[in-house]
């Protein structure tokens, strides 16, 4: 327990990689969990099917905080095709603690913007499970 | 700066003894439990009561002609007379028992609202209210198209005076709703004023006791109210609750849910209503539990609802000194001694998830979050705040080791 927040946790909490705006986004999303008030808006910026920039901005726990700023890392400079991939297992993995279910939602915030902001860029339908309005997660495109 | 002097009539170390949950550690670190605001822990006593109803006396009540049907209806109507005494109702019609004090407040909202509220008419409320104090007339405005307006707040959270000079010229109010206390921050508002303000108005003012009938005597007579409704499981109950209601407005009010129980005779075409308080409660009611609230009110009365007061006020004035005393820790609401037992808080920027997750490690146990009041966050341009709330098993003790606990939040997030 006493582990929870970790230094790579913290670390990202307190260093945000990629935080702020891009000047001219590809894609955004948000995304609001209503139950603790978390917020998540993602930006990216693509060129020739590579995600070239990444930018998230918020507030929030540490939990949902860091997994946005551990997840940009991962994201930037992929190709398009390949985050498709990206799932709630790679987010779990880059924090290494075991989570509750309330705070897996805080986890798993930011990759759920991800899904919107790509289905946006792509014009594929959000994936189901990313979908599901029983989880209470409000997502929006900007 | 002096921290408040802290001392208690109870013996602190006989209630404990009392309640087996807060012998088992958590995380290995002794239990500190500060959410008795969201549901308090079990006394033996109360935990007995469940185990012998079932052992016992277990049979539906007011049917049986057997043994164990009049035994059970036996106890079930005594625990509706020790609650009637509890909340000094002078009348047992008056007592109703329900699930707790939302479903309380939804009766009074169906059965008093839908009858007596209309289009054109005005329901006053407060910002500070749970969510169970406030959608349930907010849905009734909706529906009756009846206008709903709030009593503001001042900046240490108690209700405006001025807000209360502006909405005096509102016409055809007919409903106050009002917490005794509030649950986020800890505000006592006062009852048997704003019983005047409503009854000069023509109005009837119903009160959420749920954070002040668990910490202090009520007295539903002087308090001057016209409903209260309260919930056992703040109380060392178990999911069994009352609403207090006076008998003039229960009998002129129609029945909330319909079914068994709640009738006197029934054809295929007519049904007429049981007798109060009975005609509001329809099908099986939660018996063990109705009569293990009883045993509640029971042992909160044996220890004395004054002492209690007077325990968890010396130890909030002593627990609001101390938070006040920590670097970066921001409180929320009015200043000990017009306080109750809630203390809202927050470390620096820290998010309340992380404060509570960091004090849960140290066995700590407080809420995080909006706690089912988000207008009332709204208006202190809150996203959440940490909450720990005291009640007659907590000391000295557990605040020293909260304050600790937010040293750990603070070295932890460099605060």
């Amino acid at each position: 327990m006493d582990d929870f927040y970790r230094e790579n946790i913290l670390d990202h909490y307190n260093n945000p990689r990629n935080h702020g705006h891009l000047d001219h986004p590809s894609a955004a999303a948000e995304g609001v969990n209503p139950l603790c008030g978390d917020e998540l808006a993602v930006e990216l910026e693509v060129h020739d099917g590579v995600v070239t920039d990444i930018r998230y901005s918020g507030r929030g726990c540490a939990i949902s905080q860091a997994a946005a700023s551990m997840l940009s890392d991962v994201v930037k400079g992929k190709p398009v095709d390949q985050l498709a991939q990206i799932g709630k297992e790679d987010v779990l993995e880059e924090l290494g603690i075991p989570l509750s279910p309330i705070r897996l939602k805080c986890a798993m915030l930011s990759v759920g913007v991800l899904k919107v902001a790509l289905s946006e860029l792509t014009g594929e339908p959000l994936p189901p499970e990313w979908n599901d309005p029983s989880d209470g997660i409000e997502w929006k495109s900007a | 700066m002096a921290v408040a002097e802290f001392t208690t009539p109870l013996d602190l170390e006989k209630i404990r003894a009392d309640f087996p949950i807060l012998a088992r550690p958590v995380h290995g670190k002794r239990l500190v439990f500060l959410d008795s605001a969201a549901s308090s822990q079990k006394p033996r006593q109360v935990i007995e009561t469940l185990v012998d109803v079932y052992e016992t006396s277990y049979a539906n009540v007011h049917r049986g002609v057997y043994y164990l049907g009049a035994r059970a209806t036996e106890r079930y109507e005594g625990a509706r007379d020790i609650m009637t005494g509890f909340v000094n109702a002078n009348d047992r019609r008056e007592v109703i028992f329900v699930r707790e004090a939302t479903e309380a407040l939804n009766l009074v909202a169906y059965a008093y609202g839908r009858t007596f509220v209309g289009p054109g008419d005005a329901i006053v409320a407060t910002e500070m209210e749970h969510h169970s104090n406030l959608v349930p007339w907010q849905f009734l405005a909706q529906q009756t198209g009846a206008t709903l307006h709030y009593l503001r707040l001042t900046d240490d959270g108690s209700l405006d005076p001025d807000s209360q000079q502006r909405l005096a010229a509102i016409e055809n109010v007919k409903l106050v709703a009002v917490a005794h206390v509030s649950n986020s921050l800890g505000t006592i508002n006062d009852i048997p004023a704003l019983a005047t303000w409503a009854h000069e108005r023509g109005a009837v003012l119903v009160v959420d006791g749920a954070q002040a009938a668990p910490h202090r005597p009520v007295d539903v007579q002087a308090l001057g109210c016209d409903f209260y409704a309260l919930s056992g499981h703040k109380m060392c109950g178990p999911g069994a609750g009352i609403l207090w209601g006076r008998a003039e407005l229960l009998e002129k009010m129609p029945p909330f849910l319909t079914g068994g129980e709640m009738i006197r005779t029934v054809s295929l075409e007519k049904t007429t209503w049981n007798d109060l308080p009975w005609k509001f409660e329809a099908g099986t009611p939660a018996i063990a539990e109705s009569i293990a609230l009883g045993a509640a009110a029971q042992y909160l009365q044996g220890i004395g609802m004054e002492a209690i007061e007077a325990h968890e006020h010396a130890l909030t004035a002593y627990a609001y000194d101390v938070l006040d005393g920590i670097s970066g820790v921001t409180q929320y609401g009015p200043k000990p001694p017009n306080r109750a037992g809630i203390l809202s808080f927050n470390v620096g920027k820290v998010h309340p998830h992380d404060v509570a997750q960091v004090l849960d490690s140290e066995g700590i146990a407080v809420r995080a979050g909006h706690h089912c009041t988000q207008p009332l966050m709204r208006r202190f341009d809150l996203q959440a705040t940490t909450r720990a709330s005291v009640y007659l098993y907590n000391g000295r003790d557990d605040i020293d080791a909260l304050a600790l606990g937010i040293e750990k939040v603070k070295r932890t997030f460099s605060v």
